[in-house]
């Protein structure tokens, strides 16, 4: 919304300045977006340099001069004045502008086959003199004000512009925006004077509002005005249109638009003699069509408000009207529009045809429907003061009247809601001075809601106009009170601190990518999940929600490569979608990792491979609090792992899975590791396997290590070999650890050797000879008997 | 002189030329071995006499004495003089880089969360959370936002289905309805989460983070509210003293609203928080509009208390000097490096937010 001071001062007396009244507006929750210089007509001529002045190539007398009008690029302007010199200062004048001399309006045109964007003026084109010889020569002082206007704003108008929020229509009109000011004691609000007409015709068309559901037009009322010359608006007129940001049209036009801003009040006019024998504001039939004041057709669906006569729509009610009967500057006689529409009921239509409207966004907020005949009537005026014409009697229809709301206001609430205590005096001042009618009853004040707040439905919004007058800088802070009724953290969110952490501790970057994924890379990790699209996405490559955190991961890994990075480690914990439910979603961890080929053999460092990532993993599991001895590990993957080198780790019974893990699969990306854990699946199991601190024991008996060779199937895995150990006696078997596995030479192609050092110690006794020995050759057995090992001699 | 001192000087003086540890090795099991010169020298004990033995066995200890030092002493030297030798071949050019320090990082968002869980757990709120995927209901209904209402315009939803009744959440506020759905107040949770509007340009992303903020009580107020959010913005921003005014504003949930702006100014390029003649808007808040209490079974007539909603990412931004919000989500390794945090650098009441 936007409105300048000059404009305001018709509806408010105030001596308050423009700097006191914005920090007001915003302490009442008008904010203040912007103030601007006001645009008037002459605003577009500025100031400009002459660069160049090269000869027109097909005419002697023109010139072709480069002109710099304080963009980046000069611009080629066509001129005919013999002073037009390199260097020469000047005023230039933009096409679209009017010349005030003739009234033309400059379009971009070619002169002589060389195209001229604007004109270099004279004196006589400004009306500045009669010196119409040569164009204008500016002093030295201007050469800093290239591009900046040369007329200087003479009544140094501001405008200022509101962001208005919702719940407040009222202020869509000056009048509103003064009244909130005279409630905060910023002046007087001016009474609008009351109009009286000779109402001389008669409002013969015939109107009628169909009683049907849905019906969206409560109230229409109309006048007719005849024999009027529609023109030009005059120049106060005009500059209040431009002030507003529009374009100033004709007056009938511009009339509407200017009593829209002034009171709120939203007007149509329509050429009557366009207008077939009578008007129906009716619901649409499907099919319906519509050419709309903004050149397009639009196709109705059913039960859409249409303003109609006996040949079709004229318009669509409260949104736009139609170019059929659209006002002309040749109009004679035309019909002034001033109706109630639905909030609810105009938002939609204009939702499903996608029109936005000055008129539409004001009735969606609520239009005061009392101000049906205020409108018609300041309409009226000021059409017949410079147009001239006769008004008619007004005609209003009305299916439905519109009662003031009541509310019963108890004001302890304010109190009670602001914490500080206001008096009733002060109270009731506020609440009058918005325009709320005040009743004083035994328990409570009676409150009338004026017709143009439809915001106020209940006392706590009549609690929110009095602190908002008052100001929020009066209510008092009070110091939080530092008591804990509740744990900060739940069970579940220090896992997922704790796994956050955990997992960036082993030279994960974290990263927060979006929930939502291409759909082609998101295929990829979906497996067995639906695709969960969304209807509208921002863009064809985020129109799914993402079934893994993979996707998006290798995405950016790939940019990264892009830019250099070889060597990568990323991670994010965040949701992953499952169904498209409210709730169908679980916490994942994802890391990956990659790093190019050892290129610092120096230290030692091998290439990466499958046991660093699940190093990692395992650590960060450790850290979350799940022992090694809980974890099954099996080569059981997703398809996008590498099916030879993957994993995954699930609590021992196999009911709870924890992690995956392994190389990415090399057709998606080459030379890539990857884990996931399962965090909800993790704090389940924790939940399910509560620990209890372990006393610490230390055995005082020696400790044995026996070294073990065993040649085994390529079928078997390490873990099956160690189970088979570990079964013997898990109280003596104190730490099996391999430290070989050897494949080739002198080794049966089937078969894998696998080398590991046991550590046995006893609790109760320091073993001797016979018993180690016995216990060596039950592993050998037990190793034989689980998985077809032999001891390798 | 006797045998034995001959022997003791002889030995002596192999001792002082001895050249190697080897030798020195040699030198000791002949001097302290069994069939040392030493032992041998005991063993004559059993043919003297008790008065002569306590004089001979005295004369024999303090010779062993003598050479062990002496022994000691020279094998020290020998030694010393080996490792000096060994150390003067090794040479490594240091200079060459050390392994790399695979130390991760934590996103600034997430540090900021954590910073915010922490001031706010101090004063007594829990987290909670909710859904990204969210229904009409709880996302508009339940919060006052009537279907067809222009305050809906204000978020621009993401849909899951044609009737428009599954959505990705446009704020965290729903998490306030289904945390008094689920319990009895009191009520004091702050909830963190990811949200999202159709929404992409220089200053907006498709996904963003909020803060939804909640206390629900017999008599919480606007002072409260206050009270709570100054503490709050102190804390987070780790200043004395913050400018900080309330203008109202209008949310359908909250009645009355307002919006929070903190003071700020410029200085070489940099934003300073907390004084300054500018203002810079942080967060929307207001007390629970009697409509939400209702609709979540709380009865507004025994309960009141405010609500508040702040954009997690902004926060960071002003914390730490990013300048765009998109970057946030670009996975930039440079930008990850440079804006993340040590993953030990938790943010605590105790230590401190940061470092």
């Amino acid at each position: 919304m936007k409105f300048t001071k000059d404009w305001l001062s018709d509806h408010l007396s105030t001596s308050k300045s423009e700097r006191q009244m914005i920090e007001k507006l915003n302490g009442i929750g008008l904010e203040v977006e912007k103030v601007d210089h006001a645009k008037n007509e002459l605003s577009e001529f500025v100031v400009a340099k002459i660069i160049k002045a090269n000869k027109h190539p097909n005419a002697d007398r023109l010139k072709l001069c480069d002109v710099d009008i304080g963009t980046k690029e000069t611009i080629k302007v066509v001129c005919g004045a013999p002073n037009a010199q390199d260097g020469l200062l000047t005023i230039y004048a933009p096409p679209g502008t009017t010349i005030p001399k003739n009234g033309m309006k400059l379009e971009v045109s070619k002169i002589r086959g060389e195209t001229s964007y604007g004109m270099l003026c004279s004196e006589s084109e400004l009306k500045l003199s009669n010196e119409s010889e040569g164009i204008i020569a500016l002093s030295q002082k201007y050469s800093g004000s290239i591009g900046k206007p040369y007329f200087k704003n003479k009544n140094n108008n501001n405008v200022i512009e509101l962001s208005i929020t919702p719940n407040r229509p009222d202020c869509l009109g000056v009048r509103g925006i003064a009244r909130d000011l005279y409630a905060c004691g910023y002046g007087n609000l001016k009474d609008i004077k009351k109009i009286k007409f000779n109402k001389k015709s008669n409002h013969n068309l015939k109107i009628k509002i169909e009683k049907s559901k849905n019906q969206a037009c409560s109230i229409f009322g109309s006048c007719l005005i005849k024999n009027i010359s529609n023109k030009e608006s005059p120049s106060w007129l005009k500059e209040r249109i431009l002030a507003l940001g529009l374009r100033p049209i004709s007056a009938v036009v511009d009339i509407t638009n200017y009593v829209m801003f002034d009171l709120n009040r939203p007007l149509h006019a329509y050429d009557l003699d366009k207008i077939k024998n009578s008007i129906t504001v009716r619901n649409s039939k499907k099919g319906e069509t519509l050419k709309a004041l903004d050149n397009k057709t639009y196709v109705l669906k059913e039960n859409m408000c249409v303003i109609s006569d006996d040949e079709g729509a004229l318009g669509l009610g409260g949104i736009i009207g139609g170019v059929r009967s659209g006002t002309e500057l040749d109009s004679k006689n035309i019909l002034i529009e001033s109706a109630y529409f639905d909030p609810s009921i105009t938002r939609k239509t204009s939702k499903e045809l996608e029109i936005n409207s000055d008129a539409k966004f004001r009735f969606e907020r609520g239009i005061d429907p009392q101000s049906v005949k205020e409108g018609l009537e300041m309409a009226a005026k000021l059409i017949t003061q410079i147009c001239g014409g006769e008004v008619s009697n007004f005609d209003i229809q009305e299916i439905r009247k519109f009662r003031k709301k009541i509310i019963k206001f108890n004001s302890n609430l304010v109190s009670k809601t602001i914490g500080i205590k206001i008096n009733q005096k002060d109270i009731i001042k506020i609440l009058t001075r918005l325009g709320f009618e005040t009743k004083n009853k035994s328990k409570y004040i009676e409150i009338k809601v004026p017709t143009w707040r439809p915001d106020i439905f209940g006392e706590i919004d009549l609690v929110e106009e009095i602190i908002r007058i008052l100001g929020f800088e009066n209510i008092k802070s009070i110091e939080p009170e530092k008591t804990r009724i509740k744990p900060t953290l739940n069970f579940y969110q220090k896992h997922f601190h704790l796994a956050q952490r955990s997992v960036a501790s082993k030279g994960y970057y974290e990263t927060i990518t979006w929930s939502f994924s291409d759909e082609k890379i998101n295929d990829k990790f979906k497996e067995n999940l639906k695709t969960i699209k969304i209807i509208n996405p921002i863009s064809s490559e985020l129109s799914v929600l993402r079934n893994s955190l993979y996707p998006n991961l290798i995405y950016y890994m790939e940019k990264n490569l892009n830019r250099g990075f070889s060597d990568q480690s990323l991670f994010e914990i965040g949701p992953v979608f499952t169904s498209k439910k409210p709730g169908g979603q679980i916490t994942v961890v994802c890391g990956v990792k990659r790093k190019q080929h050892n290129d610092n053999a120096y230290l030692g460092e091998k290439d990466l491979s499958v046991f660093d990532i699940k190093k990692d993993l395992i650590q960060s599991l450790v850290e979350l609090g799940v022992d090694k001895d809980e974890m099954l590990i099996e080569d059981i993957s997703p398809s996008y792992y590498h099916p030879g080198i993957s994993g995954c780790i699930s609590s021992k019974d196999k009911k709870i899975l924890l992690a995956y893990f392994g190389q990415v699969h090399p057709k998606i990306i080459n030379e890539t590791f990857g884990f996931e854990i399962f965090l909800d699946n993790l704090v389940q199991f924790k939940q399910n396997n509560k620990k209890i601190n372990k006393d610490f024991v230390l055995s005082d008996f020696q400790k044995s290590e026996r070294d073990f060779a065993f040649l085994i199937s390529k079928n078997i895995n390490a873990q099956q070999l160690v189970n088979a150990i570990k079964k013997i006696d898990k109280s003596l078997i104190k730490k099996i650890k391999i430290f070989d596995v050897y494949e080739g030479e002198n080794i049966p192609s089937d078969k894998k050797s696998i080398a590991l050092k046991v550590t046995i110690q006893s609790d109760e006794k320091t073993l001797n000879d016979n018993e180690l020995k016995d216990i060596s050759n039950r592993i050998i057995k037990s190793v034989e008997e689980h998985t077809g090992g032999q001891l390798r001699s | 002189m006797s045998e034995f001192e001959k022997k003791l000087f002889e030995f002596k003086e192999k001792i002082k030329v001895a050249k190697n540890l080897s030798e020195l090795t040699k030198i000791s099991s002949e001097i302290f071995g069994k069939n040392g010169i030493i032992n041998l020298e005991f063993k004559k004990l059993g043919s003297l006499s008790p008065d002569e033995r306590k004089n001979f066995a005295a004369n024999i200890n303090s010779s062993k004495k003598e050479l062990s030092e002496l022994f000691s002493k020279k094998s020290n030297e020998v030694l010393d003089k080996e490792i000096i030798e060994k150390v003067n071949k090794e040479k490594i050019d240091i200079t060459l880089p050390e392994k790399d320090f695979e130390i991760g990082k934590v996103h600034p968002v997430s540090q900021v969360i954590d910073e915010i869980s922490c001031i706010f757990s101090e004063i007594g709120f829990s987290v909670e959370e909710g859904p990204d995927v969210e229904n009409e209901y709880n996302n508009f209904t339940a919060l006052n936002t009537p279907e067809n209402h222009p305050a809906k315009d204000m978020h621009d939803t993401f849909y899951l289905d044609q009737d428009m009744k599954t959505l990705l959440r446009t704020h965290t506020s729903p998490v306030q309805v289904r945390t008094m759905l689920k319990g009895r107040p009191p009520f004091k949770i702050i909830a963190p989460g990811r949200t999202y509007r159709s929404d992409s340009d220089q200053t907006h992303t498709p996904m963003f983070h909020q803060l939804e903020g909640l206390h629900i009580d017999k008599d919480i107020n606007m002072g409260h509210l206050k009270g709570c959010l100054n503490y709050f913005i102190k804390a987070f921003f780790e200043v004395e003293k913050i400018k900080m005014r309330f203008r109202p504003s209008h949310f359908p949930f909250t009645e009355p609203s307002a919006e929070v702006d903190i003071g700020y100014r410029i200085e070489n390029n940099k934003i300073i928080i907390g004084e300054g003649d500018k203002w810079l808007e942080i967060l929307g808040c207001g007390m629970v509009h009697p409509n939400v209490l209702k609709n979540c079974k709380v009865d507004p007539n025994k309960f009141q208390g405010f609500a508040f909603g702040i954009g997690i990412d902004r926060l960071a931004m002003l914390k730490y000097g990013i300048n765009d919000l998109r970057s946030f989500f670009e996975c930039d390794y440079r930008w990850l490096n440079h804006y993340g945090f040590d993953p030990l650098d938790v943010p605590t009441n105790y230590r401190g937010l940061s470092r």
